[in-house]
């Protein structure tokens, strides 16, 4: 492997993180849209709220993240690649503004009717920033954006069958993630019939995600032949251990292992994603610009992965820490309203 | 796409795409300098409350973690939108320059995971820690957003003034040096005027609440602590970054000296130059201002009869918008005074009488001194920014040449007024709320009833 290669998949393992960690998080926003009228949906809203409040700004870092190393490290693929698709790159920061925001300042008002209207905010903007974020991956993936600062179209780049495509299995992808997560935050709580409604939408999820995925291959082979090619060919072991572990996923859910099934999924999700890489090797922007040509000089690669090794080791204990602390929350620990007369005075 | 369509685009989105940065900066910087100050003050209150075991302090430390928890909310939020902008808005300056300065905000990107990790262990763990650890759990947070303010405002300071890379003859970047870029001259002092900005901001922010509060009756424990403990810190504080504002502006009249005469509005190259305070900039000349002979001079070279370079020295079409850096550096000039006079008013009286200064007077001056403060930073930016115009990268990349020529940007600009707009409406409501029921829950918090049958109702009362 080359530096540049190193580099960008350090890169990679963070678009991993936020594809599993911020997509369970967008999924769960997307049940939330999905979880019926105020009365109805309201234990599994606050299955949902508890599961990601404290960690939905942290996990939202990755993204951050894969921005400004691609920035600083294939500073010419970043520009045309944002400039290029600056539609729904800003629609896409826009959702995650109106999320963000709605999420997090919801719980804090108290009339019913701004309270609603966050609630929909948060919830509409959890289903269209993941499709905005897959129409980009799709307009990278078949080769829509050209090396250049804004050279390619804005608007067919995004607006094209592949886009469609990502942005839908985006969105799948999430909710399906989501589902399977909160199966297992539904267990811990002991909230057996909460865990039960979310297993049937994962199961059905999965169902809809496998579908949608094999007629999706037809549409990359008519629409976005490198890439069809890359999958079926050199990317098909990997391809094949997502879908494997799909099945397996699919298999644990139905048993009831909510533990292991979380693995399985994140594991399915993660090999689309290095499917994804492995089909598009060696090229950051197919079919002109490649890794090597788009790299960054080498003190700049060397610095990068000093600071991301030393980071790393600051960062993850935390992140154990974080996932740890809420993880083992016991149940009375959620039920007592933080007794919060007791400090404020 | 024929070149010249996409050139008429760049130009029609340069304006706007200034605008919509300005933007987002400004809005963003606010949230930021909470970011990095609240947490030490909240914890100290914390620390406070537990020693003395005084319940109001603890109370005060709890609520003052919540409102943190929004503010962080609203800064990591509008922090995102900064990241695309910077691609999407400027990608000639990513494009070429990406290598060279991007590295500090990858720095940066680990602050703030660690600072985002820590606000939600430090709001979570309110009741669930022990005191110690709950306490010891702010420390990671108070020094990450510091770093972060630190690498990002280095990256600034490069923008000020590029070091650490070379150009070859067609004016491509060769041999980045990251570390380097991110050491520059302009680096040191910034960061250090920044971080006590920020700490600035923040402590007169929060006594100006808790004036409001005594202004209008409330004269208990609560407030009095409320308006002290974060006052003390801003007012200590503010010696000291006038003293930086000396050091930085020499920086400025070493590095950049078209900025800092734009700033002062000197268009001639003068000895014994005067300091101009006001005034209008028209014609070349700057008219109505109050001018202190000789002063220009003393400041900058600590002489009298030191050479000041004038706008003169470049043409035309290479110096900044002249009114908007004097004024604005004059507005900072001017509320940094003023808030060391209301910080010399409080240390004079604690001297003599050790309380805080009884008059309602003072009460107001607190009350307005965050507003100062904020407009005081603002001001600060603005001629650190604007006069670093036409250039981006100062005397190597312009501006213009720096905007994206994608067709319809300038749109995006409107996008985000209505954005921020909302933006900072539902911000306010969230603290407004804050303030008068504090059971109010933070963002990070997860103190929402248990999912048993009616938990949706609860949840909606
Ligand atoms: C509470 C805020 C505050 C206060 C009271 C002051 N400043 Fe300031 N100033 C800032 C907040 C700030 C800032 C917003 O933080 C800036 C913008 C960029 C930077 O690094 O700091 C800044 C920039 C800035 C610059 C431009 C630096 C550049 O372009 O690189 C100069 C020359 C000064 N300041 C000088 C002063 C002086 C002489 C002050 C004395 C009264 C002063 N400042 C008070
Ligand atoms: C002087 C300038 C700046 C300072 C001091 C600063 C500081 C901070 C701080 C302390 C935070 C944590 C959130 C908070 O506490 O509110 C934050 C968030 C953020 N900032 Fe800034 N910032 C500055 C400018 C910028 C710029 C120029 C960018 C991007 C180009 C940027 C991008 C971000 C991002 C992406 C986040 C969100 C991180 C997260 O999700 O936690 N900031 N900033
Ligand atoms: C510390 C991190 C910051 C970075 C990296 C940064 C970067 C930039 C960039 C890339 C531009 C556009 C190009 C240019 O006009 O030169 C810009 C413009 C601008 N920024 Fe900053 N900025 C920072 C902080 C701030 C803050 C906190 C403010 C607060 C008001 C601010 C105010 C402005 C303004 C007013 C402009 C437009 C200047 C003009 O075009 O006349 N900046 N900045």
């Amino acid at each position: 492997m080359t530096l540049a290669e190193v580099v960008l998949s350090v890169m990679f393992l963070g678009l991993i993180a936020y594809g599993v960690f911020g997509g369970a998080d967008f999924g769960a926003g997307i049940w939330d849209l999905l979880a019926g009228g105020t009365r109805r949906g309201g234990p599994q809203r606050g299955l949902i709220e508890r599961s990601i409040a404290p960690i939905w700004e942290a996990n939202h870092v990755w993204l951050i993240f894969v921005l400004v190393v691609l920035w600083t490290a294939f500073p010419g693929a970043f520009a045309a690649v944002v400039t290029t698709l600056y539609i729904p790159l800003t629609l896409a920061a826009f959702g995650m503004i109106a999320r963000g925001a709605a999420f997090a300042f919801r719980k804090s008002v108290t009339t019913l009717g701004m309270r609603r209207s966050l609630g929909a905010c948060f919830a509409l903007s959890s289903l269209v920033t993941p499709y905005f974020l897959g129409a980009v991956v799709g307009g990278v993936a078949s080769g829509r954006v050209p090396p250049g600062i804004a050279a390619g179209d804005v608007v067919t780049s995004w607006v094209n069958p592949t886009s469609v495509l990502g942005g839908v299995l985006a969105v799948l992808v999430c909710a399906y993630l989501a589902a399977v997560f909160l199966c297992a935050d539904a267990r811990r709580e002991g909230t057996d019939d909460l865990a039960g409604q979310f297993r049937l939408r994962g199961l059905a999820t999965a169902a809809v995600t496998g579908a949608v995925g094999i007629a999706g291959l037809f549409v990359l082979r008519a629409d976005a032949r490198q890439l069809f090619d890359g999958l079926t060919g050199r990317a098909l072991p990997v391809v094949a251990l997502s879908v494997v572990a799909g099945v397996a996923a699919l298999g644990l859910l139905a048993a009831r292992r909510y533990v292991p099934a979380r693995a399985a999924s994140a594991l399915a999700v993660t090999a689309i994603l290095v499917g994804w890489a492995v089909a598009q090797y060696p090229y950051v922007l197919v079919p002109e610009l490649t890794i090597e040509e788009a790299a960054g000089g080498r003190s700049t690669l060397v610095a990068m992965l000093v600071a991301l090794l030393g980071g790393s080791v600051v960062l993850l204990p935390a992140l154990v820490y974080l996932y740890v602390l809420f993880q083992r929350a016991p149940r009375h620990d959620a039920a007592e309203p933080a007794a919060p007369g007791a400090v404020t005075s | 796409m024929d070149p010249s369509v996409l050139l008429a685009d760049a130009a029609e989105n340069l304006y706007p795409a200034r605008m919509q940065m300005a933007l987002s900066l400004g809005w963003h910087i606010v949230f930021a300098c909470f970011g990095v100050a609240f947490p030490l003050i909240t914890v100290v209150a914390e620390w406070l409350g537990h020693r003395r075991g005084d319940a109001a302090l603890a109370g005060l430390a709890h609520t003052w973690a919540k409102a943190m928890g929004v503010l962080f909310a609203a800064g990591a939020v509008s922090g995102t939108l900064l990241s695309f902008e910077m691609g999407i808005l400027w990608p000639g300056l990513m494009d070429r320059f990406g290598e060279v300065y991007g590295f500090p905000f990858v720095l940066e990107g680990f602050a703030f995971f660690i600072e985002a990790i820590f606000v939600g262990v430090y709001l979570f763990g309110w009741d669930r820690l022990s005191p110690r650890a709950h306490m010891l759990s702010a420390v990671p947070m108070i020094i990450s957003g510091m770093a972060g303010a630190f690498f990002v405002v280095a990256a600034n300071a490069w923008m000020n003034n590029p070091t650490g890379f070379g150009l070859d003859e067609e004016a491509r970047v060769v041999d980045a040096q990251p570390w380097a870029a991110m050491f520059g001259p302009s680096t040191w002092p910034q960061v250090v005027h920044m971080l006590l900005a920020a700490y600035m901001v923040t402590g007169f922010t929060i006594a100006s609440v808790y004036a409001v509060g005594m202004l209008r009756g409330r004269r208990d424990h609560r407030h009095r602590a409320g308006l002290l403990l974060p006052l003390a810190l801003a007012a200590a504080l503010t010696p000291v970054q006038i003293g930086v504002g000396d050091w930085i502006a020499n920086t400025v009249a070493d590095n950049q000296p078209v900025k800092l005469a734009a700033m002062e509005a000197q268009y001639e190259t003068t000895a014994g130059a005067s300091l101009s305070l006001g005034g209008v900039y028209v014609d070349d000349e700057l008219r109505y201002a109050l001018e202190i002979p000789n002063g220009l001079s003393l400041l900058i070279h600590h002489d009298p009869d030191g050479v000041v370079q004038g706008l003169e020295e470049v043409p035309a079409d290479e110096r900044p918008p002249v009114n908007v850096v004097h004024l604005a550096y004059n507005a900072m000039v001017g509320l940094g005074t003023a808030l060391l006079l209301l910080a010399g008013w409080l240390g004079w009286v604690w001297w003599r009488r050790r309380r805080i200064p009884g008059t309602p007077w003072f009460l107001r001056a607190v009350a307005v001194s965050g507003v100062a403060a904020v407009v005081a930073m603002e001001a600060g930016w603005i001629t650190t920014e604007v006069g670093r115009q036409p250039w981006t990268v100062y005397g190597i990349l312009r501006t213009a040449d720096a905007v994206s020529p994608a067709p319809g940007l300038y749109l995006g600009f409107y996008a985000v007024v209505v954005v921020y707009v909302l933006l900072t409406v539902l911000t306010v409501v969230v603290l407004r709320r804050l303030a008068h029921s504090s059971t109010t829950p933070a963002p990070q918090e997860r103190d929402a009833p248990p999912p048993d049958r009616d938990a949706g109702e609860v949840a909606l009362r």
